[in-house]
């Protein structure tokens, strides 16, 4: 998490505002919000994006969400503070969040609102002014100007970001851009009497460009990659994990890296497997449905003992559910997963910046423990774009496997799976004279022989859940294990895990400052789960709460299994991530029973 | 020629008395020492099924994977290690059922790697079902009234996905079939070889007897002519009174890893790990995000 996390009690400021923007598929709404994200984020605000799309290609209404802040912000926010409206339909769907006193600006060439008492209304021509230029397709780019305008951004920062996102596309289109932008400006400026309760005030001093990154979780978690050493990718397209792949695709080549397409995703999991088996570290990336099909390689991989990592980016399901909806409905399958007990790990990113940490983590721990190791990103992590804190490269170690090195003295009995105390066996590389061996989806003897007796299965299932004891003990000492936040002596604790972090950080800086004892607790990782950590957590509390984007509560079920406590559940299970303000409600109701006051 | 004890393994081995597979066996062994292949210098893939046993019948770096997947496994492993020979080894049901999808990939991605199907004709280590390859109206344990479907045709189908290298091969017959072997461990590309293998316990049709009466070798027929794809559409459809043994189809076109610039750089899995460059890459990466 960012330094500030680190900050117990520190409450976020709530110096922010949140803006919607809505149309239809193909109007650029996509493209407006990121590029004012980005001209927010260059000029030192803090920004935290959102977006729905259809999940038909062409047509269908599209939203995108920014909140923007002095201070960083976690969530995607409560109310809306600005509606902008490209259509009726954007209009019709998105007023009612409105908060009373908001902002409504529209184009008033396509829908002409009622009055509301109380609500300030802008409108704006976008249709005609892009005509005017004739660069009809423009038209969102009016409304950035405009919206640079009216909340006071910086002009030359705004013309530097629309300069670099959309120059790429040819100076014609470049300078087509540039004059919608300031036909935009200009318009707001000519025509627009500002009295707008929001005005996204510039941080003193140029903080940030240089050390912040504006980027998604499937582009962090990328980059982790990268820096964790990847050289091999294999996946199969699947919403919401694709972009993934198309990054590295252009990425891997450049650090000598290679990426292929797979016919599905169990040749996706193969193929890395085979890849890693040969020396390289893999990995691939898919979304639930992709993950059910390779669950039998999965077990294989641990078997076999090859190190892997697969990324899974959860999206509602089940089945085909909807792919592009968030979710986080696939724990139980990413830590139990497979027909009979095998071990893997399971990290959870817990943000944006940490979807990098968490691809480091997992290709080092794969690495090491010879297993293969899920990442548990999601729906709304991968694709929101938000402002974050440069990484941190002290943080990023390449461990190398244990590889077996011949003895010299001609003693040709290599054994691959040797029992060890750690679990951990010296493995060689095809290639290596002396090193040959054969890798076994059967049950097998440390020199690979298949073999069914009842002590050697129960030697070598010990020998392999042994790693997990092993790797559990070095992740404790690591200091980004766990995420704790809040009050240092609670009453009532959050338990929770990857993007949920995030809502539940606002909620209980809300909560601290109505004077409730509140804690969060965030394992990053669910597999091994910190359980001596979490047992002291939960120990004095009075109340736990479990927020979780799933319909059965499937870290709530596996705490409640293993500490045999009530745990008090928050369910969401309708495709979107939780507010602030519904993790902050449930706390409240949960105090407010459970936690008598201590003082009249 | 290497000494073929270089490839004895000491595992104890499962196959029936009299089973193809040793044939087989006895082929790749001879292959690999015809070709100086050292046993490290080889690695194996096998998915599941009787004749995916066979790595650990000799002395080379294997990998079992499971059903059906190690084709899969076996192109991850040659685009990180070019430099080994991989062969990949597995049944009918295997390679053509279960695994069917990546065979069929396999064949168009032309990754250099070589695929033989020990192909019986029936499903032999669950005991007698039948197989994509059992003919229709085969009697097994599930199919009492006779097998319903037709039986695939691996070479037509490796041909039709665009395969480089089809050869079809006889257990029994394991110095013919050696060469084969050996011709196509030294193609570049995919190379399918389907090997007819007579299972002594399940499949009381296709004996060897049966095989015998059947095939003859193409390269002794008036116009044959490998590179000709019409040509060989007609040999891979014969099947019934004479069944065509031999290298049906055979064309040079560039692998898959010839077409990756990357690739020819040397192979991946030797890349150091903490290249000095590590941090310069990653500097250029992050600009793209400020």
């Amino acid at each position: 998490m960012t330094k500030a996390a680190d900050k117990t009690m520190a409450p976020a400021v709530t110096r922010d505002v949140t803006l919607r923007i809505g149309g239809e598929s193909g109007e650029g709404i996509v493209t407006t919000g990121e590029v004012l994200a980005r001209i927010a984020a260059y000029a030192g605000l803090e920004v935290y994006t959102l977006r729905t799309i259809p999940a038909e290609i062409k047509g269908g209404h599209v939203m995108f969400q920014m909140r923007v802040g002095s201070e960083p912000v976690h969530s995607e926010g409560d109310a809306l503070d600005i509606l902008l409206a490209f259509n009726q339909e954007a209009y019709d769907k998105h007023h009612r969040e409105l908060r009373a006193g908001g902002i409504l600006i529209y184009d008033n060439n396509e829908l002409t609102p009622p009055a509301i008492a109380g609500e300030i209304q802008y409108a704006l021509p976008l249709t005609s002014l892009a005509k005017g230029i004739d660069f009809f397709r423009g038209k969102n780019i009016v409304a950035i100007g405009a919206l640079v305008k009216i909340f006071g951004l910086p002009y030359d920062k705004a013309k530097a970001v629309v300069e670099r996102q959309l120059g790429r596309r040819g100076a014609d289109l470049l300078a087509k851009n540039l004059q919608a932008l300031e036909v935009g400006y200009t318009y707001a400026e000519q025509n627009i009497t500002k009295e707008a309760p929001y005005n996204l005030g510039v941080p003193e001093g140029e903080r940030g460009a240089d050390h912040r990154l504006v980027m998604s979780g499937n582009q962090a978690l990328a980059i982790g990659a990268l820096a964790a050493g990847c050289t091999f990718y294999a996946g199969y397209p699947i919403t919401p994990a694709s972009d993934i792949m198309e990054f590295l695709a252009a990425e891997l080549p450049k650090v000598g890296g290679t990426l292929i397409q797979a016919e599905d995703e169990m040749a996706a999991l193969g193929m890395a497997m085979g890849a890693s088996y040969a020396g390289a570290r893999a990995m691939t990336a898919t979304s639930g449905p992709g993950l059910d099909l390779m669950i039998e390689l999965l077990g294989h991989a641990s078997m076999t003992e090859t190190p892997v990592v697969i990324v899974d980016v959860q999206r509602a399901g089940p089945s085909t559910g909807m792919p592009t909806k968030t979710s986080q409905g696939d724990l139980f399958l990413a830590v139990y997963g497979g027909h009979d007990d095998f071990p893997r790990l399971v990290v959870a990113p817990l943000s944006v910046e940490d979807c990098f940490y968490a691809a480091v983590d997992a290709f080092n721990l794969a690495e090491k423990y010879q297993m293969p190791v899920i990442i548990l990103s999601d729906f709304a992590l991968s694709n929101r774009v938000e402002t974050i804190p440069s990484f941190d490269m002290s943080r990023v170690q390449r461990v190398q496997r244990l590889l077996w090195t011949a003895s010299g003295d001609g003693d040709n009995s290599y054994r691959r799976y040797r029992v060890t105390e750690s679990g951990i066996s010296p493995m060689s590389l095809p290639g290596m004279v002396g090193g040959s061996y054969t890798a076994e989806g059967l049950e097998h003897d440390e020199t690979g022989a298949p073999g069914y007796d009842p002590e050697l299965h129960t030697t070598m299932m010990e020998k392999r859940f042994r790693k997990v004891r092993t790797a559990a003990d070095e992740i404790r000492t690591w200091p980004h294990a766990i995420w704790r936040y809040g009050h240092p002596e609670p009453e009532v604790g959050i338990v929770g895990w990857g993007s949920t972090a995030g809502p539940a950080r606002e909620a209980i800086d809300r909560a601290l400052a109505d004077g409730m004892k509140v804690a969060a607790f965030f394992p990053r990782f669910l597999s091994p789960l910190p359980e001596a950590e979490l047992s002291a957590f939960v120990a004095p509390l009075k109340a736990v709460i479990v927020p979780e984007l799933n319909y059965r509560g499937q870290l709530a079920d596996i705490i409640q299994g293993r500490f045999c406590m009530q745990i008090h559940r928050l369910n969401k299970f309708t495709g979107q991530a939780f507010t602030a303000g519904e993790i902050y409600r449930k706390i409240a109701a949960v105090y407010s029973e459970w936690v008598v006051p201590t003082s009249a | 020629m290497y000494d073929l004890k270089l490839y004895e393994s000491i595992d104890e081995n499962t196959w029936c008395p009299g089973c193809g597979d040793f044939g087989i066996l006895a082929a790749v062994k001879q292959a690999l020492a015809q070709l100086e292949l050292a046993p490290h210098e080889v690695m194996f893939f096998s998915g599941i099924g009787c004749g995916s046993k066979l790595p650990h019948y000799l002395k080379a770096n294997g990998y079992d994977s499971l059903h059906g997947r190690g084709i899969p496994v076996a192109t991850g492993f040659h685009l990180v290690n070019p430099e080994l020979k991989v062969i990949q080894v597995s049944g009918d049901g295997d390679s053509y059922g279960i695994g069917g999808n990546h065979f069929v990939n396999a064949a168009r991605r032309n990754v250099d790697i070589v695929h033989i199907v020990e192909n019986n004709q029936i499903y032999a280590l669950t005991k007698g079902q039948y197989s994509p390859t059992s003919e229709k109206g085969m009697i097994t344990t599930t199919t009492p009234e006779g097998a319903i479907e037709v039986a695939t045709n691996p070479l037509a189908m490796a041909l039709a996905a665009g395969a480089t290298f089809i050869a079809r091969g006889f257990a029994n017959d394991p110095k013919y079939l050696a060469n084969l072997i050996a011709r196509g461990i030294m193609h570049k590309g995919y190379a399918l070889i389907d090997v007819l293998q007579p299972c002594i316990t399940y499949n009381k049709i296709n004996t060897k007897e049966w095989y015998r009466m059947r095939i003859y070798r193409v390269e002794d027929e008036q116009g044959y002519d490998p590179a000709d794809k019409e040509w060989a559409f007609r040999k891979a459809l014969e099947w019934g009174e004479k069944i065509p043994v031999g290298v049906i189809y055979e064309v040079s076109l560039p692998t898959y890893e010839e077409q990756v610039a990357v690739l020819k750089q040397g192979p991946l899995y030797r890349q150091p790990l903490h290249g000095p460059t590590m941090a310069e890459d990653f500097e250029k990466t992050k600009r793209e995000f400020m």
